[in-house]
């Protein structure tokens, strides 16, 4: 039987490994992740699942058992945050280029300098070309969805790519709300056991992730884009399925308030919750598409999804400096070209700044000053001291 | 030829096929003549392209000679000259 309970969103995402019957976690501990590490640590103390538990003395290390690991056919996971995911960074390359099916959680955290443990999604956007699944989610419920969903999109035999399940640090990691902690036995009958096409094994011996010359280097690439093709087609079949067993399913993104829109907000992650609470407060007529696949990019989708729209302003919580807007703005500007749609951007929420309904309702209303044709700015920063510049 | 997923090597001794000759500038040019039949030279070389045949005469496989030289370094008579190659 499911069983409801309100814990952290931390504990759900244990629960969640915990019901995928993971067999080894490598993991090293990072503000606000370690409680996933401590919470899996404790279950696994308590004998309430079994798994071989790697603690090693770096990020690198714990992608690195990852890999080892998973290249025997065990499924496997470990979380990270910020800092722990750049030192990660060359190793998340070789776990795509390997194509393995690691899952990962990311609690998304600001990057030094200066040193800041709280929220921005800087961190996962700055993989974004790592080959690896991107997952952004808005509640608790959905990171323990969505680790599930993960393992059932990497492990496709079409797929073979490891997934990162991204979910803003404290904000979701450290909250506290209700989950709905899904059977066991209902988990693996939505999970089928992990086969991949070659494994470590003594009795069979072969190679892997050795030289790939400039013969064949980019096939080995190219391969990797089909299969992210075939992550997006398999990542909606793995969520309509998850809605027939689970009765949830969260869709590539959400939609919300979107009929006859003229202004859309796009954005990733937790601040949906606050952009809905603004929208449904002001009682305007603006729409919220929330991203929830970043990689692979469900491009035809947003692209119809964005149609009837006429102004978009995407509240991200990163920025690509030198480039004066988020990574989000940019790739929408790319999937609406030669659209009428116009994008505007605002950054937001870096290092934790709270993210308020009036910032929300800023955006809505410069929007909506661009929809009557006035001149406004392209990207604006919510929330920042002018005056302390 | 397909390229298994990820590149996976499945099979024995692929490397063959990798016929590093192609890197080569120099290569070595066995007098045997001078050769003392030490075989250090088929000891030392890191291709292991050095073959020794019957009667102590040493012959170079240039499919694989990278021409490193350390034959040629190796050799107490230097018996081994590295040659500038054309093509
Ligand atoms: S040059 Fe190098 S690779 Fe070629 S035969 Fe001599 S030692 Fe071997
Ligand atoms: S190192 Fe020189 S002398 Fe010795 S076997 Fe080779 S060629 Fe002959």
């Amino acid at each position: 039987m499911p069983r409801r309970d309100v814990m952290h969103g931390s504990r759900a995402v244990a629960e969640a490994v915990r019901l995928c019957d993971v067999k080894v976690v490598a993991a090293y501990p990072i503000t606000p992740q370690t409680h996933i590490v401590e919470d899996i640590a404790e279950m696994l103390a308590n004998g309430e699942f079994d798994a071989e538990y790697i603690m090693v003395e770096s990020e690198h290390s714990a992608m690195s058992a990852c890999i080892g690991a998973s290249a025997t056919g065990a499924r496997t996971f470990t979380a990270t945050a910020s800092q722990g995911l750049a030192l990660m960074h060359e190793v998340l390359w070789i776990a795509s280029g390997m194509r393995l099916p690691i899952v990962m959680v990311n609690a998304n955290r600001a990057l030094s300098a200066p040193i800041n443990i709280w929220n921005d999604q800087s961190d996962s956007i700055a993989e974004r070309d790592s080959g690896w699944v991107q997952i952004y989610v808005e509640t608790a419920q959905e990171a323990l969805d969505s680790v599930i969903q993960a393992y059932r999109i990497a492990e496709h035999e079409d797929v073979l790519l490891p997934v990162m399940v991204c979910m803003d640090g404290f904000v979701l990691t450290h909250t506290v709300e209700p989950v709905e902690v899904p059977d066991k036995e209902q988990v693996a009958e939505y999970l089928p056991e992990l086969r991949l096409p070659h494994v470590l094994d003594p009795e069979k011996p072969v190679t892997m992730g050795a030289l790939g010359d400039p013969n064949y280097y980019m096939e080995c690439r190219k391969q990797q884009e089909i299969a992210m093709e075939h992550a997006l087609r398999h990542a909606e079949q793995a969520d309509e399925e998850f809605r027939g067993i689970f009765g949830r399913g969260y869709g590539l993104f959400e939609e919300y308030n979107m009929q006859d829109a003229e202004v859309v907000l796009v954005t990733m992650g937790s601040v949906a919750g606050t952009v809905k609470e603004t929208i449904d407060m002001l009682g305007a007529d603006v729409g919220l598409l929330r991203l929830r696949l970043f990689r692979p990019f469900p491009k035809e989708a947003v692209r119809r999804a964005l149609s009837e729209a006429k102004v978009v302003n995407v509240i991200e919580k990163d920025v690509s400096v030198g480039f004066g807007e988020g990574a989000l703005m940019t790739e929408l500007k790319s999937v609406l070209y030669g659209s009428d749609v116009r994008v505007l951007g605002t950054v937001a929420g870096l290092g934790g700044r709270d993210i308020t309904t009036e910032h929300v309702r800023q955006a809505i209303e410069r929007a909506e000053r661009a929809l009557r044709g006035e001149k406004v700015e392209e990207v604006a920063w919510a929330g920042l001291k002018e005056e302390a510049l | 030829m397909k390229v298994n997923i990820a590149a996976c090597i499945t099979e024995p001794g692929s490397s063959e096929r990798n016929k590093t000759g192609g890197w080569r500038v120099f290569k070595p040019v066995v007098n045997n003549e001078r050769c003392i039949d030490c075989g250090s030279c088929w000891i030392f070389c890191p291709e292991a392209c050095i073959s020794r045949k019957e009667g102590g005469e040493y012959q170079v496989d240039l499919d694989y000679c990278k021409g490193c030289g350390i034959c040629a370094n190796e050799c107490p008579t230097e018996a081994i000259e590295m040659v500038l190659e054309e093509k």
